[in-house]
């Protein structure tokens, strides 16, 4: 493909880093998502969790699939074979399903970032990228509508419901800040147009979130004074992805040659 | 999945002798004309409580069921099984979804029946009291365990209680892909590496007790239900549903190399039964009766959850007072 030929050495190494990011959050997010099946709170947020499940799986696929067309290994054997610290997703996405509100919280503040990071990458100047984040903006719609529906609705509901949001909400934001934990590519990314840039997008998530939270009812966390939880983008994980990632592989493992 | 076979309560009070008897001729004879009855019809208070009894089982067989599946589902080999995976286990929480509404129109509500689930009072299909231990269960239930429900649901789907019959029949649908993805991941296990066909062969050995009594007891010792039959509500007798079981699957079992554990299974080509040994019906009866090896690790996990759900639930009962939004 003419696209990927014209790649030089730099901007490959920093597409692929990219690439590796969304992927990695995608899988580990669709992972835990899935983890509701057969548990939810009522039995249809178990089939609207493993719908949204279903579509990371997919996109996760989809991007290491543009990341075998560069030059990587396939799908599977990228997604079940690596070590955990070769692993690029953020802290937020590892963590355990724990209670509901913080998987719906979880869920509501990475989906918002993704809404944006996909209706933005859509414009990419690597084209692949910009035909595939057009098809997962229409699944992120679903996404972001399904989350502001029950945060408005729990944060406005009966019972000890607002208070458990609120302590969600407290809990995920440092967490969902290392989202936006820059890359050491952004200069090449943002100077060859291929991604505006985590900073950028951090400040559009921020004006998404705040109004849904406020009308909510929920207080918005000092921003200012909370540190990020940085350091996934680098390899360096919570002690809940190797469990996650061994899990994950358990079976594969058993043959990774095989075809199963 | 998983209808399972019909294990009904022996008729006592509400006979149907205790009706009125030109409602139940009206009743019974568009049911014999292969009329549906609808919720607002009349109907017999025992066919009301049997139906109740065998939709409810259904339903929880479908949310029980979810779980010696669901818990692969994380540990699924490559992105095409794990997807597959994914949806299969879905479409059975949305199975039980349909059922619970269908039950719904007889006058039970969700609540009291998964009440009476996470008690122990209402049952749910035996075969989910056992564990899947590998990947290879996962295989065998998909392909085997659904094979059977499709069997029971289909002859279930032309019975004569309408939202039932609606209800599986876009169940059955779905289910057809369900045995397709089964036989597929079987298939790939049998014709494999030694290690994937050693697997599938252990599944299969302990899978294969399970499927034999899943279609219910024995004919000879199972509850005289003619009143049932003539009502449709039961469609077909637990031994002709095993006998087709065996037709349309033993052949295509072996093809694969695999070897069933019964040494007496053979079709009697005059009779042109199957001849098997005699599943253990005593061990069916104390599994069902709760002294299974998951029977208690079942509950208490759809326990478990429903209690970690209840305020979500409490939460959307009264916020209306407050806020109104649709849900979707």
């Amino acid at each position: 493909m003419k696209e990927f030929n014209e790649l030089n050495d730099k901007k490959t190494t920093a597409i692929k880093d990219l690439l590796y990011r969304l992927a990695d959050d995608q899988l580990i997010l669709g992972h835990r998502n899935s983890e509701w099946t057969g548990l939810g709170p009522i039995l249809e947020e178990d089939i609207a969790f493993s719908s949204m499940a279903q579509d990371k799986l997919g996109q996760s696929q989809a991007l290491y699939q543009l990341l075998h067309q560069i030059g990587e290994d396939d799908p599977d054997t990228i997604a079940f074979t690596r070590k955990v610290n070769e692993y690029k997703c953020c802290h937020l996405v590892e963590y355990p399903i724990g209670e509901y509100n913080f998987s719906l919280m979880r869920h509501f503040l990475f989906d918002m970032s993704e809404a944006i990071r996909f209706n933005m990458l859509g414009s990419s100047s690597f084209e692949p990228l910009a035909k595939i984040s057009k098809k997962f903006k229409g699944e992120l719609k679903y996404h972001t509508m399904h989350a502001v529906t029950w945060i408005n609705q729990l944060g406005h509901g009966s019972g000890n419901s607002p208070a458990k949001i609120q302590a969600s909400l407290d809990e995920c934001f440092p967490l969902a800040l290392g989202i936006f934990e820059p890359s050491g590519y952004e200069d090449i990314l943002i100077g060859e147009k291929i991604f505006f840039g985590e900073k950028e997008l951090q400040e559009k998530w921020l004006e998404a979130v705040i109004p849904v939270l406020k009308n909510a009812n929920l207080k918005i966390p000092d921003i200012k004074n909370i540190k990020a939880s940085y350091g996934g983008r680098k390899g360096i994980h919570t002690e809940y992805l190797k469990p996650l990632i061994d899990e994950m592989t358990e079976v594969y493992k058993i043959d990774t040659k095989a075809e199963w | 999945m998983y209808g399972g076979g019909y294990i009904f309560e022996e008729t006592k009070n509400g006979s149907p002798e205790n009706e009125d008897s030109r409602k139940l001729e009206i009743f019974e004879a568009r049911i014999a004309a292969g009329e549906k009855i609808e919720p607002t019809d009349w109907m017999p208070a025992e066919y009301r409580k049997q139906l109740i009894r065998m939709i409810e089982q259904h339903a929880h067989s479908e949310i029980i069921g979810a779980l010696p599946e669901g818990t692969w589902i994380t540990r699924a080999p490559g992105f095409r099984r794990k997807l597959a995976l994914m949806a299969k286990v879905q479409d059975e929480v949305g199975h039980a979804q349909l059922l619970y509404s269908a039950a719904e129109t007889l006058g039970k509500t969700r609540e009291d029946m998964i009440n009476d689930l996470i008690t122990g009072k209402s049952k749910y299909s035996n075969v989910f009291n056992y564990p899947a231990v590998t990947w290879a269960d996962t295989a065998i239930i998909a392909w085997l365990i659904d094979a059977g429900a499709i069997i029971n649901q289909v002859a279930n789907s032309k019975g004569s209680y309408g939202p039932y019959c609606r209800a599986l029949e876009r169940i059955c649908v779905e289910e057809s892909f369900h045995l397709k993805y089964g036989h597929d991941n079987v298939v790939f296990l049998a014709t494999g590496t030694p290690k994937q066909r050693e697997m599938v062969q252990d599944a299969l050995n302990r899978w294969w007790p399970p499927i034999m009594h899943f279609f219910g007891p024995s004919d000879k010792i199972s509850v005289h239900t003619e009143t049932l039959m003539r009502w449709k509500v039961k469609m077909a007798s637990n031994d002709d549903m095993r006998q087709k079981f065996l037709d349309m699957y033993v052949p295509k079992i072996w093809e694969l190399g695999l070897t069933i554990p019964d040494p007496l299974l053979k079709k009697n080509e005059e009779t042109g039964q199957w001849e098997y040994t005699e599943p253990d019906w005593q061990e069916f009866k104390r599994v069902i009766n709760g002294d299974g090896p998951c029977n208690k690790e079942r509950l208490a996990v759809r326990r478990r959850a429903e209690e970690k759900g209840e305020w979500v639930r409490l939460a959307l009962l009264r916020s209306e007072e407050k806020y109104t939004v649709p849900l979707s």
